[in-house]
């Protein structure tokens, strides 16, 4: 199995997230965004800085401070 | 009773179209009480019926993350709306269910309004509505909101549910089995003791108890804490049973299981893919280039060059007409009133505080209808990804930068639009901390003072001049932001997940009615508060008059001129009209006398409150090398920065001074023996960092919700600013300068 934080994912690469380890107020925020266990992910790109990352779900596009992609857990395809 | 219909859905789903087409001009903004959410209602009419539409804040889910959520689950709880239309996007249908399922959840009427048909079927999703409709246990209408497709059928269906006598019973979502466990025996409890039952549904309460919600815990602990003790203590119980078995928090598992539920209708035949999924569509092309890591910037930068551009040039021919309007009636005013006090406060009390606050309005309206285009468009979350990373580093956020570039970051914009434009920031803090420095940016109306002191001690490289004071206002703003952040509004920055939604072509009628309604909340509500501080302005610089004695004086030096003319140049002087020519020696006169009427303005001025008060502050400005003109000059700049050079021009006996024509003052200056280099460079700090100008501190009291954060930006700021000023005068008198 390949897990790794969604941080270290590069460009276009895809997979289906297997934990967050987030609470409280940003875990609901993210979970509310859709993301949760299961779903799948698929990495868009970076901001110019290399920081925030967007990332595709369920069809719409997101995006996460690399602070906050290291508390999700990504099993990578 | 009209009955009322709210509208919930997800931020860009379409929710504002369909208010607009279903309300038309019918429609007004206001806000929730005690929160600066925008409420926006109207009344929808057809030939059968008359609704009263409510626009909730868009949300994606019930919980209490933000205000938004937090207004509109109160609304839908308290004030029991006859149905709420949830609006989905049908090209994103999964995400936008999470909403949908919270508000079944909590036993609401609810019609689900499709939208957005136009773009799933572009994107090769087909849905199954009928299906779907009845998986939820609710109508479902397919709509396209832009162009009012469906509009009817959504109002025909809302009006059935509304005429429903049933409640319809509430979801109930198996959540696992240690969770339905729990629920049932909070239930139980919450039942027994009609715990908040009055307002909620048990298994609501059970749920939020479970996810840890602040609000409603909050709510219980008042209403009846023993209740609300055992619930926790039963929530505690669960929480740690769950985080030693499954290693997760139970409201991880609650949304998982929402999610499940989801795909299983989703599943069941009620979306179906002709298209890959994850092929790229339009708006991903566009990002490529857009956010691409060189391309993006440059675009970013062109863009906000545009957007300063339109605001601030495009603007200047409505700008002008405004000013002829109010010019216009100045010098009606002018000619018509007999002369004496009431004269002088309807022209500089009442015409110019009116025509301040009215004056901002064309450039508002630019402002605002370019934000919208941006906004609407999508782009603005484009930039904020772009440049979260920088705005990060000082506490705030990537969407900060739009209101810092409109308050002037490049030189020349206006405080005023710049905080309305923090609306665009959803997060608490960040744009708290962002609308308190934004007037620190270099707004047109401190360029004069800028430019009036750069020419008279820096001639020799204005550019250069210019160019490290903008700058200066830049680095003071973000460290601030900084300060602020770690210490008034210090706490971690709100998590940042943001949607890029897709490219839109947004519609000019959106825009417009977008554009409208922000300028005039505008209009009503500063119009109100500057009136008053603008007479109140006007009074202390005109009262009290010059005592008799002194009146008496400068008409004996009137009249000792005017003895001494011979009669044929003092009849030239009184038919004098505007344009003639004047005999040299009728110009000579003419020049004596205002002479002499320039220094009663003076004497008058040193006299006034305002006057006094500079007088009493030179004994701390001196500090900072301004002496009481100087301070005269900074008291009147707090009505409008225009008004700094006019002041300065009475108090240094020049009569008016038109802000764009100042060369006679700067000459003054230069040759003033209270004057030099130093001395300039301590007030150009000072204007740069004192107190807003009042209607920026209306403003900002309106944004952040409250009174204090005006008058703390006005006390902080000036005091901020006194130090940097006194600072550099004594640092740079020590050095011999
Ligand atoms: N193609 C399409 N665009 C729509 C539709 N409804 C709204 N839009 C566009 O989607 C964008 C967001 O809509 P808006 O009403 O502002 O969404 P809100 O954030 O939910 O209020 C705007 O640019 C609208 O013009 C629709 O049915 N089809």
């Amino acid at each position: 199995m390949n897990v790794r934080k969604m941080r270290q994912m590069l460009k276009n690469q895809s997979g289906t997230i297997s934990a967050i380890r987030a609470n409280g107020e940003l875990g609901r925020r993210i979970r509310d965004m859709g993301l949760v266990p299961g779903a799948s992910i698929t990495i868009r790109g970076h901001a110019p800085l290399k920081d925030p990352v967007a990332l595709r779900v369920m069809g719409f596009t997101l995006t996460l401070r690399n602070s906050e992609a290291d508390l999700i857990d990504v099993e990578v395809k | 009773m009209t009955a009322t219909i709210a509208l919930a859905g997800n931020p860009n789903a379409g929710k504002t179209s369909l208010f607009n087409v279903l309300t038309g001009a019918r429609q007004h903004v206001g806000n929730y009480p005690g929160v600066t959410v925008e409420k926006k209602e109207g009344i929808y009419i057809d030939q059968e019926r008359k609704f009263r539409i409510v626009d909730l804040p868009g949300t994606y889910s019930l919980t209490a993350y933000s205000m938004e959520e937090v207004v509109a689950r109160d609304y839908l709880v308290n004030e029991e709306p006859a149905v709420v239309i949830d609006i989905l996007d049908a090209s994103n249908l999964e995400r936008n269910l999470y909403l949908t399922v919270q508000l079944l959840e909590l036993g609401v009427r609810v019609c689900v309004a499709l939208n957005m048909m136009d773009v799933a079927k572009n994107r090769g999703i087909s849905i199954n509505v009928d299906k779907l409709s009845m998986l939820l246990g609710a109508p479902v209408i397919p709509m396209v909101a832009r162009s009012g497709i469906g509009k009817k059928e959504v109002m025909v269906a809302s009006g059935e549910v509304a005429d429903l006598s049933a409640v319809r019973p509430k979801l109930e979502i198996t959540y696992g089995e240690d969770i339905d466990q729990a629920l049932a025996e909070l239930t139980d409890l919450i039942k027994e003791h009609r715990f908040l039952t009055d307002t909620y549904p048990a298994l609501w309460i059970a749920l939020k108890y479970i996810e840890e919600d602040k609000q409603i815990k909050d709510l219980g602990k008042g209403a009846d804490p023993e209740v609300s003790a055992r619930l926790e203590k039963i929530v505690d119980r669960l929480s740690r049973h769950l985080q030693k078995t499954l290693n997760t928090y139970p409201e991880a598992l609650i949304a998982d299981h929402r999610y499940g539920y989801i795909k299983s209708i989703i599943r069941q035949g009620v979306v179906t893919y002709h298209h890959k999924q994850d092929r790229l569509y339009i708006s991903d092309k566009i990002d490529k280039v857009v956010t691409n890591r060189f391309a993006g910037p440059m675009i970013a930068a062109a863009t906000i060059f545009g957007l300063y551009q339109f605001v601030f040039v495009y603007s200047e021919v409505p700008v002008g007409w405004f000013e002829g309007f109010f010019g216009w009636i100045g010098g009606f005013a002018e000619t018509h009133l007999p002369e004496g006090l009431l004269k002088s406060l309807i022209i500089s009390g009442i015409i110019d505080g009116v025509g301040g606050v009215l004056g901002f309005v064309p450039l508002l309206m630019f402002m605002f209808f370019g934000i919208s285009l941006l906004e609407d468009s999508g782009y603005l979350a484009r930039v904020a990804f772009m440049l979260d990373r920088v705005f990060r580093i000082f506490g705030l956020h990537g969407s900060s930068v739009m209101a810092f570039i409109v308050s002037g970051g490049i030189a020349g914009g206006c405080a005023v639009p710049g905080v309305m434009a923090t609306r665009t920031l959803k997060s608490k803090r960040e744009r708290l901390a962002t609308l308190l420095t934004v007037p620190f940016m270099n707004c047109g109306a401190k360029l004069p003072v800028f430019a009036l002191l750069v020419a008279a001690f820096f001639s020799e490289n204005q550019a250069v001049f210019m160019f490290f004071i903008t700058l200066a206002a830049w680095v003071g703003a973000l460290l601030v932001a900084k300060l602020f952040r770690s210490t008034i509004i210090r706490g971690a920055s709100a998590p940042f997940v943001m949607e890029l939604p897709p490219y839109r072509v947004p519609t000019f009628r959106g825009l417009v009615i977008h554009t409208w309604e922000r300028t005039w909340q505008y209009i009503r509500k500063a119009g109100t508060v500057v009136l008053s501080i603008s007479i109140l302005l006007w009074a202390m610089m005109t009262f009290p008059g010059l005592p008799k004695s002194e009146e008496h004086g400068f008409d004996n030096a009137r009249k000792k001129i005017l003895a001494a003319t011979p009669l044929n140049t003092a009849s030239g002087l009184d038919s004098q009209k505007m344009g003639d020519d004047l005999s040299p020696q009728a110009e000579s006169v003419r020049k004596a006398l205002l002479r002499v009427d320039a220094q009663e303005a003076e004497a008058a001025l040193k006299h006034s409150v305002a006057g006094r008060m500079g007088i009493a502050l030179e004994k701390v400005s001196h500090w900072a090398g301004f002496d009481w003109r100087t301070n005269i000059a900074l008291v009147g700049g707090f009505a409008a920065k225009e008004i700094v050079v006019a002041t300065m021009g009475t108090a240094y006996s020049l009569g008016e001074v038109d802000p764009e024509e100042t060369m006679g003052l700067s000459k003054k200056l230069a040759n003033s023996p209270n004057w030099r280099p130093l001395v300039a460079l301590s007030l150009i700090f000072f204007v740069m960092f004192y107190t807003p100008c009042f209607v920026a501190v209306v403003c900002i009291s309106r944004e952040a919700g409250s009174w204090k954060w005006g008058a703390f930006s006005m006390i902080f700021n000036t005091l901020l600013a006194f130090m940097l000023a006194v600072l550099i005068f004594q640092i740079g008198s020590a050095l011999g300068f």
